[in-house]
């Protein structure tokens, strides 16, 4: 029974999973299918802005999901620590590169935006520059977790990586704060204006909401694609070493 | 105590017999230093502008390069695993190696640090400024470096990942200790900026060595 | 096997216990017990899992499931005390070239609080002439890792220049300081005649005071009344069955 440990609870969660993805998936493509005409057609140009404010929708969701992405991250691998199931890792593990590319997208969008509102396509902001820190932690732990042979290895290592990363971000997200406003006149605008109109803030949510349902299906496929490649490599191992333990048993064993 | 004692005799002692690791490290922090007039040019008032980050910037890439070694070494000849096993708490044994390295890296690298100002032309209320910063900050990267070193224990391309996932965890280090510079320059009060690292040290102190063990007990699972 | 957990003659014991490294199972359903004064000899072919059982009993590694027990109480209950009872020598020397024979040996018994029995442990080992030579100087014996040849016949003569010096070092770094518990995974291996016949000396010296020792091998021990345990029996089949 107990050699099926580390296949039992997977499977369960595969199904929920196949129940679950039809829903995410759909859900992703006309939440963000209505966000983007409501936002791009519907709503107004800010009076300031123009209509660059409307890559506020993609941005601003992007870097919310940056950071769920992380907390997802870190939550998965403090599950793996702390009740050692493969799992969780894989979650963790399957989190990551969704972050990243979340990340980037943030940065990215922030990079366009900031060509005609600045001026210039990259300015020591302090929020765009947290994130680029973050996409740093981002690629840290995907290094990591890929850097060693032993799954359990990456698994574990990447987890403890993820949890020192999470109890930094805030003593990082505080210092680039301090510094930024050391080293620049408050005069900039900043991205994601917090006072918003009512017309503006239904496509931020619809956005936001997509992009969730986006990341719930991209973490369901990865884990799937997570899970059958370590169960393919569980399987290699064994054919590797059934023959082996035939043919050197003493003849007590296997019986 | 005894045997944090004896744990932290062990490393000094290591680092003194093979003294190569450091003074690596200190000349790396040099060479990184002068090479930033080659590259900007030598003009007083820029180099001035930029020493305090560009010493802080070479001296915390400085102590990555020594961090490697008393952890990998342990874990490749055996060490860590009877280490693992002694009466001494696994997080002491790791605090020690982080001692030795602010000990035997940083300490060197602070002492350097006003010597390569002068080639810099620091400006003058600069030069205490930047040793109590580099005093005070260096702890911290002795410390989550020791985390760093304890995660990448057998992994492939080790030294190079090191220096990636702990750098930009110590960019909070990096803005307060260059900041302090500054503001010692500009005239203004310095005590806050040293007063930030100093609990980033206490704070990382509290955690990092139980990180780095549990990094180092999966490590020899 | 006698397995009653209140057993006050059981000093050390592991029952049902699972192992898996990496993807693969290694063994499944292993048990084993032993009294004051008793060791163990693990064997069965390369890749059964000595080293792995040697490491659960160390508490380095943990058991998927099972549980290993001193004196009734779970070893990962209580790790430090557990760590603090025993000794253990693995595949490696866990030997500092940079430091002198006797600072190595000095240095683990400043761990546990020891300084009386170095000059023993090297005198046992006969390493005494060389204590104030770094350990780089000392012979290696062979590799371990890159090829686990068979260890030489305990009745060899001795040889031109001894064999297996780090390694005698690494075992004199557990009869300097005391602790009931010894794991020895394959602990003459590189030894010569002299240094295997060390071995078994300090094995019987240890067991006679009331000690465990479990001693995993290759080869044929001389030790009288050794318990044997086939790892190999335990084998566990592939891990998934398609």
């Amino acid at each position: 029974m107990s050699r099926l440990h580390g296949l039992a609870s997977p499977a369960r969660f595969l199904r929920l999973a196949d129940r679950v993805q039809p829903w995410t998936g759909w859900g992703a493509a006309l939440l963000i299918g209505a966000g983007l005409v409501v936002g791009l057609g519907f709503s107004p140009a800010d009076y300031q802005q123009g209509e660059t404010v409307r890559i506020m929708y993609i941005h601003v969701p992007a870097a919310w999901m940056a950071l769920f992405c992380y907390a997802t991250m870190a939550l998965g691998a403090a599950a793996g620590l702390i009740w050692r199931h493969p799992l969780a890792h894989v979650i963790a593990h399957s989190a990551a590169p969704i972050g990243a590319c979340f990340t980037i997208v943030c940065l990215a969008t922030g990079m366009l935006w900031g060509k005609p509102i600045w001026g210039r396509w990259w300015v020591w902001d302090a929020r765009l520059t947290s994130v680029l820190i973050l996409l740093f932690l981002y690629l840290g732990y995907i290094a990591l977790a890929n850097a060693f042979d032993n799954t359990a290895r990456g698994d574990r290592s990447s987890a403890i990586l993820a949890l020192v990363g999470a109890v930094n971000l805030p003593v990082i997200k505080f210092s680039v704060d301090w510094w930024n406003t050391l080293h620049q006149p408050a005069s900039v605008t900043r991205i994601g204006a917090p006072a918003i109109h009512d017309s503006m803030l239904a496509p931020l949510l619809l956005m936001a909401a997509g992009f969730l349902c986006l990341f719930l299906t991209l973490l369901f496929v990865r884990v799937r694609a997570g899970l059958l490649a370590r169960r393919l490599r569980a399987l290699r191992h064994a054919r590797a070493h059934a023959p082996a333990v035939g043919g050197m048993d003493t003849g007590t064993g296997l019986s | 105590m005894n045997a944090f004692a004896a744990a932290l005799g062990r490393e000094l002692r290591l680092a003194i017999r093979e003294p190569g690791e450091a003074a690596t490290a200190v000349m790396f922090f040099v060479l990184a230093a002068i090479l930033f007039p080659f590259g900007v040019g030598p003009e007083a008032n820029l180099l001035a502008r930029i020493a305090a980050g560009v010493l802080w910037v070479a001296a915390l890439l400085a102590a990555m390069l020594s961090l490697e070694r008393p952890f990998l070494g342990d874990y490749e000849d055996g060490n860590f695993e009877v280490l693992a096993l002694s009466p001494l708490a696994l997080s002491l044994v790791v605090a020690a190696k982080m001692l030795a390295h602010w000990l035997t890296t940083c300490i060197p690298l602070v002492a350097a640090s006003p010597l390569l100002a002068l080639l810099l032309d620091l400006g003058g209320g600069g030069y205490l400024a930047l040793v109590a910063a580099m005093a005070l900050g260096t702890p911290t990267v002795s410390l989550i470096g020791g985390v760093g070193a304890a995660l990448t224990l057998g992994a492939r391309r080790g030294g190079v990942l090191l220096s990636i996932l702990v750098l930009p965890l110590l960019v909070p280090v990096l803005i307060f200790g260059a900041a302090a510079v500054d503001a010692a320059i500009a005239g203004l009060p310095v005590r806050q900026h040293l007063m930030v690292l100093a609990a980033m040290a206490l704070a990382a102190s509290a955690l990092c060595p139980w990180a780095s063990a549990a990094a180092v007990r999966q490590a020899l699972e | 096997m006698n397995r009653a957990r209140s057993d006050p003659a059981i000093a050390f014991s592991g029952r049902a216990l699972d192992c898996m490294r990496g993807d693969r199972w290694v063994f499944s359903g292993l048990e084993f017990a032993l009294g004051a004064g008793d060791v163990l000899v693990l064997s069965g072919p390369n890749g059964s899992g000595k080293s792995s059982l040697l490491r659960i009993m160390a508490g380095l590694l943990a058991p998927v499931s099972g549980a290993v027990q001193w004196h009734g109480a779970d070893i990962a209950d209580d790790r430090d005390a557990h760590a603090a009872r025993l000794h253990y020598v693995g595949h490696l020397d866990a030997v500092k070239l940079a430091l002198t024979v006797a600072e190595n040996l000095r240095f683990w018994a400043a761990l546990r609080g020891e300084r009386d029995g170095i000059d023993r442990a090297l005198d046992e080992f006969g390493l005494a002439p060389l204590a104030d030579l770094p350990a780089r100087f000392l012979s290696a014996g062979q590799r371990r890792r890159l090829a686990p040849a068979p260890p030489p016949p305990p009745a060899r003569p001795p040889r031109f220049r001894p064999a297996g010096q780090r390694r005698r070092l690494a075992l004199a770094r557990i009869a300097a300081s005391a602790a009931p518990l010894w794991l020895l995974d394959e602990p003459t291996v590189a030894l010569d005649g002299e240094g295997v016949a060390a071995v078994h000396a300090a094995i019987r010296a240890h067991c006679a005071g009331g000690g465990c020792c479990v001693v995993s091998t290759n080869t044929a021990l001389d030790l009288a009344g050794a318990a044997a345990l086939d790892v190999g029996r335990y084998a566990a089949g592939p891990a998934v069955r398609p």
